[in-house]
C-alpha cells in the first residue's frame, strides 16, 4: 500500500503506548489528543529517534519490524520539531544545503525557497529569526532533504496569534500541494479543521474511538 | 658545571607539549563523548579513573609509567623484536607519561561541552540524513568548539608545567628529555639562581598568557554561541 502504516505497542516512560493507524500519501493525517497522550512519542518512533516494539512501514518498505530497525538517518523523513528546528551554527541556507546534500536525490532548492517564502531569510542565522520565520524555515529545511514522509509536531504552537493565523492560512494552501504522507501532531481543533484530511485521536497512548 | 645551551631545552619542551596536545585531543574525544552521552554507571568508574591524575602525586604516575616502559615490563615485550628494549628515558616515554598526566585536562572540558550540546541538534542532523560520524564532525564538533579550544590550551600549558612525571620518566637528559621545568631544578641545585630566575619568570609569563587566552577564547566564543 502507498503511505505510512504504524502499529506500535510498548512502554514509554510512565505510560503504555498501543496504537495502530495509517497515513496515506497526499493526505494530511492529524494525530490529535490531550497533552501527554503520546502524540510526540509516536512521531519520534516513526522517525526512528525512539524505539518501542511494533512495525513501521512506508510504501510497503519496513522501517521497523521484528527483525530490522532502519536508523533515522536512512529513513528520509522531514521532521519539524517543537522548538528549535535549525542547526544553530549554520545560516538558514546552509541548513537547507545540509539536508539537500544528504538526500538520495538532492532536490532543486529554488522551488522550496519560493513556496515557503524564505528567500530573504537565507543568509540569516537561526537565532535572529522570529517565530513565524523560524517555522517557515523549518518547513523548508524539512523539505530540502527530499523526504518520503513529513512529520509536523505542533508547528504553530510557539507562535503569537497573528503569526499563527498567517502561517495557518499558508499551510492550508501549501500542504495539499504535497504528494507525500503528512503526519500532523496538534491539540488545536482549528488546526485540525483547516489542515487535516484524516484524524486519528489518541487518548492515554491508545487510538480512541 | 656549565649548563648546556637553553635552545634544545625549549625545543624539547614545546615539542612535548605540542605532541601531547594533538594526541590527547584525538584520544580524549571519544572517551569524553562516551562519558558525556553513554549510559549506565560503569562510565562513572571510568570517569573517576580518567580524573585520577588530578589528585595523584606526579611521582606516582611517573613511577608506574617508568615501570611499564622498562625492559622487564610485559607491555614492552612485543617491542623487543624490533630492537626496542625500553622507552624509559626517551622522548616517546615522555609523551606517554604526559598523556596520562594531562588526560583530565582534555577530558573535562570536552565532556562538559558534549553534555551541553543537548539532543536536538543531533536529532535534527539525523533526520536530515547524517549518520553518526557525520553528525559528530558537522554538528557536535563545531558546536563544542569552545571545549576543544579550552582542552588544547589547558593540555598545552599543563604539559609545559609538568615536572615530577618528566623527571621520573625522562631523567632530564640534555637535548633529549630535559625540559624547562627540570632545567630550573638543575640550576637551583647548582646554586645558579639568576639563570633559574630567568626561566622561572618566563614560565610565569607563559602560564599567565595561556590562562588569559583561555578566558578570552571562552568569552568570545560564548558571545557568538547560540
Amino acid at each position: 500500500m502507498s503511505g505510512l502504516a504504524v502499529a506500535l505497542a510498548g512502554r514509554i516512560g510512565g505510560f503504555a503506548l498501543d496504537i495502530a493507524f495509517q497515513a496515506p500519501a497526499g493526505a494530511v493525517t492529524a494525530l490529535v489528543g490531550p497533552s501527554g497522550s503520546g502524540k510526540t512519542s509516536v512521531l519520534r518512533c516513526v522517525a526512528g529517534l525512539r524505539r518501542v516494539n511494533g512495525t513501521v512501514t512506508l510504501d510497503g518498505e519496513a522501517w521497523q519490524d521484528g527483525r530490522r530497525f532502519v536508523p533515522p538517518h536512512e529513513r528520509r523523513v522531514g521532521y519539524v520539531f517543537q522548538g528549535a528546528n535549525l542547526l544553530p551554527h549554520r545560516s538558514v541556507e546552509a541548513n537547507l544545503r545540509y539536508a539537500a546534500a544528504r538526500a538520495a536525490a538532492p532536490p532543486d532548492l529554488a522551488p522550496i525557497v519560493a513556496a515557503t517564502g524564505i528567500a530573504a531569510l537565507l543568509p540569516r542565522r537561526p537565532d535572529t529569526l522570529s517565530g513565524g520565520e523560524a517555522q517557515r524555515a523549518a518547513l523548508a529545511r524539512a523539505l530540502a532533504g527530499a523526504p518520503r514522509l513529513l512529520l509536523l509536531d505542533e508547528p504553530l504552537s510557539a507562535l503569537d496569534t497573528e503569526a499563527r493565523a498567517a502561517l495557518l492560512d499558508w499551510l492550508a494552501a501549501f500542504l495539499p500541494t504535497l504528494s507525500l504522507p503528512v503526519l500532523l501532531v496538534t491539540h488545536d481543533p482549528a488546526e485540525v479543521a483547516r489542515l487535516a484530511t484524516r484524524v486519528v485521536r489518541l487518548r492515554a497512548g491508545r487510538v480512541a474511538g | 658545571m656549565e649548563p648546556s645551551p637553553l635552545g634544545p631545552v625549549i625545543a624539547v619542551t614545546l615539542e612535548l607539549a605540542l605532541t601531547t596536545t594533538v594526541l590527547l585531543l584525538l584520544l580524549a574525544t571519544p572517551l569524553a563523548w562516551w562519558l558525556a552521552r553513554g549510559r549506565g554507571w560503569g562510565k562513572e568508574i571510568v570517569g573517576a579513573l580518567a580524573a585520577l591524575p588530578l589528585v595523584l602525586p606526579p611521582t606516582v604516575i611517573g613511577f608506574y609509567v617508568l615501570v611499564a616502559l622498562g625492559p622487564a615490563s610485559p607491555l614492552m615485550a612485543p617491542l623487543h623484536m624490533f630492537g626496542v628494549r625500553t622507552l624509559a628515558f626517551t622522548f616517546t616515554g615522555l609523551v606517554i607519561g604526559s598523556l596520562f598526566y594531562s588526560l583530565p585536562f582534555a577530558v573535562q572540558p570536552l565532556r562538559t561541552a558534549f553534555e551541553g550540546l543537548g539532543e536536538r541538534p543531533l536529532e535534527l542532523a539525523a533526520t536530515m540524513g547524517a549518520g553518526p560520524f557525520d553528525r559528530f564532525l558537522t554538528v557536535a564538533a563545531p558546536l563544542a568548539r569552545r571545549g576543544f579550544l579550552s582542552a588544547a590550551i589547558l593540555v598545552f600549558a599543563h604539559t609545559v608545567g609538568e615536572f615530577g612525571v618528566v623527571l621520573m620518566i625522562g631523567g632530564a637528559m640534555p637535548g633529549r628529555t630535559e625540559v624547562l621545568s627540570t632545567r630550573i631544578y638543575a640550576l637551583v641545585e647548582s646554586l645558579q639562581f639568576g639563570a633559574a630566575h630567568r626561566i622561572a619568570a618566563g614560565l610565569v609569563g607563559f602560564a599567565f598568557l595561556a590562562l588569559l587566552a583561555l578566558l578570552l577564547v571562552e568569552r568570545r566564543i560564548g558571545r557568538l554561541a547560540p
